[in-house]
């Protein structure tokens, strides 16, 4: 498969769903729209891409924004031998729909980005914290929640 | 707070924490185990005790502050992390960097590689009872860090990989440490399979014990040795070289089944791998060796004629910055002043040199790489180790995210366990190799 074939053949399919595509320094980027996610993920996942990995997904946080955060998924197909970067462009306490569905590996990123970033995730079967606690105020990567913030203890949790 | 696992047990079942502190939880992990007599119904693992706020404090470093947090991440195969995080800079500024420090890059990357494998398998059989297996690994372990340390100067924190290069050339007697490791190693891996391979103990706690599909492995995102143990040869190392990866041979062992016994050979056999990578690597450095130092003056009376003219002579410079002379910055380091400290002897004898030292120290100088975001991934311990950078032209990254592969491999453990006893948690979690400092980050 040619070089740029990937982003054009989504660039036609999806007109509406693909805003932008970009090559940046090697690496294929589509920004999508949000509400187009589930059904051009399920696109790309059959074949002639079968793109079946999930390697990655993560949030950068853009206060000031309209769209305030960017979800950035990193998708390998296995097959073609090519990674492909997948962005969307989300306001704050927007929901992002889950892609649970279609990895398993989505549950705990997903849950991650939540942790950190506080973006919903529609459709996520278990969406609590991750790596912080319960009790835990504020989301520790977004670029507003200071590097040193203490925290409130939490109490103690009594034996029921 | 209830956790999910509480909710949803049934009220006859008994409720029993493993972890956080727990002997076979290396690294800290809790996993809630709901189980009926010996048997697991359900688990819930809980991660994020060893959370350091990686991430979060990377983003207010600059770039060349961050570098020693990167050696945190997988402590086991603090090397691996380094070049995953060095590259990852270089393909987004573009820097070329010198045939020599590449293949350093590659012989420490392989022998982390070995460490790590090593220090997997040397838990894992412990935790089965094969406690002789362990003291094995760790001696052999021990030849390989006295190679990193001869080199680096540090045996787990190293730093040694730097933008552009490397820190420092090899140490002058690493030949003769490295023959030694991959011996020592060698016979290490010979007796670890005549005590394990065949050993009914041993076989009956991992053979068809917490079999992964591959469909099921790449749902979960699996990748590395725990990815190829379910007969997928998805290296990194192969699928997008980088280095000089592509010029070295070496295979890509499989498993078969996937279960917890394949996730053992897969690493046993690739160590052999990495050993023959290291092998060749020593070849091709001694087809390139280091320029000689000659005998220099001493560093203050460097300093005295610096004040006047530059002086003639080379300088010979403290012992603990061994390696790192000038003569030898063209083989190990990019000649790119953006991007790479001057040498020690220019900084404190010639102008040019402190101020470009300075220059590169100083607040909102130093590196800036352009605008732009990049990922990028080098083969690790666990498999593909990913960084994802987002720059915005200053000093210090917007926003770096790391791929961990354990990440996806332990997020696997809770249905791998699922109606298995309470004794096959401790291999299968073995076999995982979790670290928590690339979990958690």
């Amino acid at each position: 498969m040619e070089e740029t074939k990937i982003l054009e053949t989504l660039k036609e399919k999806f007109p509406n769903g693909v805003l932008e595509t970009t090559a940046l320094l090697g690496d294929e980027t589509a920004l999508l729209r949000r509400d187009d996610l589930l059904e051009i993920v399920d696109y790309l996942r059959k074949k002639p891409f079968a793109f079946n990995l999930l390697l990655d997904m993560t949030c950068v946080d853009f206060p000031g924004r309209h769209d305030r955060f960017e979800v950035v998924y990193h998708v390998f197909s296995l097959a073609l031998n090519r990674r492909l970067r997948l962005k969307l462009c989300v306001p704050e306490d927007e929901p992002v729909d889950s892609l649970t569905r279609f990895w398993k590996n989505a549950d705990w990123l997903e849950r991650e980005a939540f942790d950190m970033f506080g973006v919903p995730f529609r459709g996520h079967p278990n969406l609590t914290r991750l790596f912080m606690y319960d009790g835990f105020e504020g989301h520790p990567l977004r670029k507003d929640y200071p590097l040193r913030k203490r925290q409130p203890r939490i109490a103690l949790r009594s034996p029921e | 707070m209830t956790t999910r696992l509480e909710k949803m047990a049934r009220p006859e079942s008994l409720l029993i924490n493993m972890g956080p502190s727990h002997p076979a939880m290396h690294g800290t992990i809790r996993v809630m185990l709901e189980l009926d007599g010996e048997r697991i119904l359900n688990s819930e693992v809980e991660v994020g005790y060893l959370h350091r706020g990686f991430e979060k404090t990377c983003e207010h470093r600059t770039y060349f502050n961050l570098l020693p947090y990167t050696d945190r991440l997988n402590y086991v195969s603090p090397l691996i992390n380094n070049v995953g995080y060095v590259m990852t800079l270089e393909k987004l500024i573009g820097l070329e960097v010198p045939e020599r420090a590449q293949i350093i890059r590659v012989l420490m990357s392989e022998l982390s590689r070995i460490s790590d494998h090593l220090t997997c398998l040397a838990a894992m059989a412990m935790e089965s009872g094969a406690f002789t297996v362990f003291l094995y690994k760790m001696k052999a372990r021990e030849f390989i860090w006295d190679v990193i340390e001869a080199t680096t100067g540090a045996r787990m924190t190293t730093s040694y990989i730097r933008i552009g290069g490397v820190r420092a050339d090899l140490h002058p007697d690493y030949q003769a440490a490295v023959e030694k490791a991959i011996l020592e190693t060698r016979k290490v891996l010979k007796d670890v399979h005549g005590l394990l391979d065949k050993n009914k103990i041993f076989l009956n706690r991992t053979r068809d014990i917490a079999i992964m599909t591959p469909e099921n492995a790449i749902s979960y995102g699996w990748t590395g040795p725990c990815l190829r143990s379910t007969g997928i040869g998805y290296d990194v190392r192969k699928a997008h070289p980088y280095l000089i990866y592509d010029r070295l041979s070496f295979d890509i062992p499989v498993g078969e089944r996937g279960d917890n016994y394949d996730r053992y050979i897969v690493r046993m056999k690739e160590m052999d791998q990495s050993l023959r990578i290291v092998e060749q690597c020593l070849e091709r450095l001694r087809k390139s060796p280091s320029p000689v130092i000659a005998e220099g003056i001493e560093p203050a009376e460097a300093v005295r004629q610096g004040r006047v003219q530059r002086p003639a002579e080379p300088v010979s410079l403290s012992p603990n910055l061994e390696g790192s002379e000038k003569a030898l910055y063209p083989g190990i380091l990019a000649a790119d002043s953006r991007y790479v400290i001057p040498p020690k002897e220019d900084a404190y004898t010639s102008i040019e040199g402190l101020i470009s030292h300075f220059k590169f120290f100083m607040k909102g100088h130093g590196i800036r790489p352009p605008k732009g975001e990049v990922y990028f991934s080098v083969e690790g311990g666990n498999g593909e180790l990913g960084f994802y950078i987002v720059s915005d032209g200053t000093d210090r990254p917007y926003r770096l995210h790391l791929r961990a592969p354990c990440f996806h491999v332990v997020a696997a453990l809770e249905e791998l366990i699922r109606g298995r006893m309470i004794a096959d948690v401790i291999p299968t979690f073995g076999s995982m190799n979790m670290i928590g400092g690339e979990l958690d980050r």
